[in-house]
């Protein structure tokens, strides 16, 4: 005869109050996490004949291009910093976060069959984007690095890279998790709005390509004039899009009254995406 | 002390689409309520379009129970199965689980179709709640159990969809939860591989284990399970020995003698978003709704739905037909050749089809519908296994009397096809008295 853990009970009643986020559960389905990220990996890429290079050549084309258009033809200022390299700093960012907030913004809408037939933790789903967002975000380095490193000390204009070495160690990693972490809470927003009503499916390429023009990414910092820098300040992305510039390039002009607005606004978009999605997760598959 | 206590569950739905409307209520409401604080009418009022799909359902099951769940169509299974296995919140009500569950709502779930088996062994025994260990532990032996050995690494987009299916089984078989809930699961699959399922089940309920099953195979849940609970429109109508359980159901959905099952009308959305189930009606060759037929009468099973996507390679209904005991008798699929592209296309349809006269035998038979749609993927946007039962009688009039030959007793066998005869008397002369 089978032992039944008594320990291991689940309750199943309507859920009340605000935030319920099973930290218990999440960790239980761990390994789900880890084959899901397989999974999305895999599918991408099948049936590609390059495969993973894509994510290699996909940021250096978009750099490529706007090279050309904004550097070249609209010849907007990068602060001194060769064109190729002030754009690819800029995207490298960037990228991270527009793959991840996409990523976790499809999350519900993606997995309805699966979620329409086993219980586990919704949130894994979107977690396990900001993994393959950080993954992407490796193979990126790969080409971002030895870009950088010619442009920085084998160039002349390398001279006017300043770089600051113990932020770059110390900072850039706590960068990427506020950037994975607003990604995280904006596409939980995103994927509980879709949830319900769709027409945000439409709205959310549209969201990811306004915000890359309302973020420093191809203009410095600098660049903005005065009665626009109040979007700079609330737009959360400003500062760490920046401050990966002040790590890599010594340019940048981020404000200790910016970094704390930022940190607060991925604080509050992060909590209120949890609070939303858990909402919605409960019940949104009778809707579907 | 029982493995799952339920007491009052209850689960609502809100019909009615959801548009610009509904978006304009819900942010008025949350206007109204956070400039008057709590005074505004909650969300959770009741509304002309709320739709029970349970109410106040009570049960306990024991450790080591199988149970059937059993009930027409919108009795309320899925969802309360839905609500077990934590897919959905109940509105109201409350159940308390003792151990693992693993759903079996439908197999294969989660599967990629550019994964391979392999990968997919793993990524389907995850989301069933199975560690990466634990499946590395047991893979062989799903491997096994499959019998797809060879295509282990081949994308199961290139499986046959009997494969697709053994495979899926074979993971969930292994799971070893405490509690197990499966939901037509056995219908699929060749009668080889059904066996062997019915096999593991049986060792699942031998090993101690607790069942919950739904099927409208009522013989199989009459061999597999020992107790039944029968739903009838989201409350409980019987709880007892599987025996009773069948009988109660059978002798309530037989009273029903529908001839037209409109699930748009009673509001049940079947279908998904590729397509919809609207109605199923039978009727005579001369357009007559009816559920009665004579054995010589022929019969017209006819259904309307709607498909929302475009199927690259088909779009095809196709008719079920299940005996009395719930085994399948035959299945009728639209040849696709036959009717071109046109199909395949965004729209509605009826489509209709002929039980000739004289194949039957008398009885009771139930009608299942499904579509299936090929993009070129197989995928069934709605299977319904028990639309309406319907009844096939005999007149013992004089052609009866002939056809019988005289006989008027029972006639054997589920059909009872008209086949030519040839009777020729050889040689003769030997037998001639002498």
């Amino acid at each position: 005869m089978l032992h039944v853990r008594s320990d291991y009970e689940t309750v199943i009643r309507p859920t009340k109050g605000w935030l319920n986020v099973d930290v218990a559960g999440l960790w239980n389905y761990r390994d789900l996490l880890g084959v899901l990220v397989h999974r999305d990996f895999v599918a991408k890429y099948k049936q590609t004949v390059l495969g993973p290079l894509w994510a290699i050549i996909q940021p250096l084309m978009t750099t490529m291009v706007f090279a050309v258009i904004f550097g070249g033809i609209a010849r907007i200022s990068t602060d001194g910093v060769p064109p190729f390299l002030f754009y690819l700093t800029g995207l490298l960012g960037w990228n991270f976060f527009a793959s991840t907030f996409t990523g976790a913004s499809n999350s519900l809408a993606a997995n309805v069959g699966i979620f329409g037939k086993v219980y586990f933790p919704r949130l894994v789903v979107p977690i396990s984007t900001v993994v393959s967002g950080f993954i992407a975000l490796g193979i990126q380095l790969l080409t971002f690095l030895p870009v950088w490193i010619y442009y920085a000390f084998f160039t002349p204009a390398g001279a006017a890279i300043d770089v600051s070495w113990p932020s770059l160690i110390v900072l850039f990693p706590l960068v990427l998790l506020q950037i994975a972490l607003l990604a995280l809470g904006s596409g939980l927003w995103m994927s509980a709005l879709t949830a319900k009503y769709r027409d945000f499916a439409f709205l959310s390429g549209f969201i990811v390509q306004l915000w890359m023009y309302a973020t420093p990414v191809i203009y410095p910092l600098s660049a903005v004039p005065a009665r626009w820098r109040w979007v700079a300040a609330i737009n959360p992305m400003t500062v760490p899009i920046d401050a990966i510039k002040m790590m890599f390039l010594g340019q940048g002009s981020v404000e200790p009254m910016h970094v704390a607005l930022s940190l607060a606004m991925t604080a509050a978009i992060l909590f209120g995406g949890l609070v939303v999605f858990s909402k919605v997760e409960r019940t949104f598959i009778d809707t579907v | 002390m029982s493995i799952i206590t339920a007491r009052s569950i209850s689960k609502r739905y809100r019909l009615g689409t959801l548009n610009a409307a509904t978006l304009r209520e819900e942010i008025q409401s949350l206007w109204d309520r956070w400039r008057r604080g709590n005074a505004a009418p909650a969300p959770d009022a009741p509304r002309d379009d709320d739709f029970w799909a349970l109410r106040d359902v009570s049960f306990d099951i024991q450790e080591g129970d199988v149970v059937g769940i059993i009930g027409g169509n919108g009795a309320g299974k899925s969802t309360l199965l839905k609500v077990l296995s934590r897919i959905t919140e109940p509105t109201y009500g409350e159940a308390r689980i003792r151990g693992r569950v693993a759903s079996l709502l439908e197999v294969g779930t989660g599967f990629h179709p550019e994964l391979s088996g392999r990968e997919n062994i793993f990524l389907n025994g995850t989301i069933l709640g199975m560690s990466k260990g634990e499946v590395k532990a047991k893979f062989d032996e799903i491997v096994d159990f499959s019998g797809i050995e060879k295509f282990i690494d081949t994308p199961v987009k290139r499986y046959s969809s009997g494969m697709y299916v053994r495979l899926a089984f074979a993971v969930a078989a292994h799971l070893d939860p405490e509690i197990m809930i499966v939901d037509e699961v056995l219908a699929v699959g060749d009668g080889e591989f059904q066996k062997k399922c019915l096999g593991k089940m049986k060792s699942i309920h031998e090993s101690g284990r607790t069942v919950l099953f739904v099927s409208h195979q009522l013989n199989m849940l009459t061999s597999l399970c020992t107790r039944g609970i029968v739903l009838k429109q989201g409350t409980v109508s019987f709880d007892g020995p599987v025996d009773e359980a069948v009988l109660h159901y059978r002798r309530h959905a037989g009273q029903r003698g529908e001839a037209t099952m409109d699930f748009e009308q009673a509001g049940m959305r079947v279908g998904d978003s590729a397509a919809v189930l609207h109605r199923v009606r039978l009727e005579t060759v001369e357009g007559r709704a009816c559920n009665t037929f004579e054995l010589q009468e022929s019969i017209v099973m006819r259904i309307e739905y709607s498909l929302f996507l475009p199927a690259q390679r088909c779009a095809v209904p196709s008719f079920f037909v299940f005996d009395g005991m719930g085994d399948m008798l035959f299945v009728s699929v639209a040849v696709a050749a036959d009717f071109g592209e046109a199909i395949n296309r965004p729209g509605r349809y009826i489509a209709s089809s002929t039980i000739p006269g004289g194949l039957l035998n008398t009885g009771t038979f139930t009608l299942g519908v499904q579509l299936v749609w090929m993009n070129p993927d197989v995928h069934k946007p709605f299977f319904e296994q028990n639309v309406m039962t319907f009844q096939v009688s005999e007149r013992l009039d004089e052609q009866a009397e002939r056809t019988r030959s005289g006989y008027m007793g029972e006639h054997p066998g589920t059909i009872r096809p008209v086949l030519p005869w040839e009777i020729r008397s050889v040689d003769s002369a030997a037998h001639k008295p002498a």
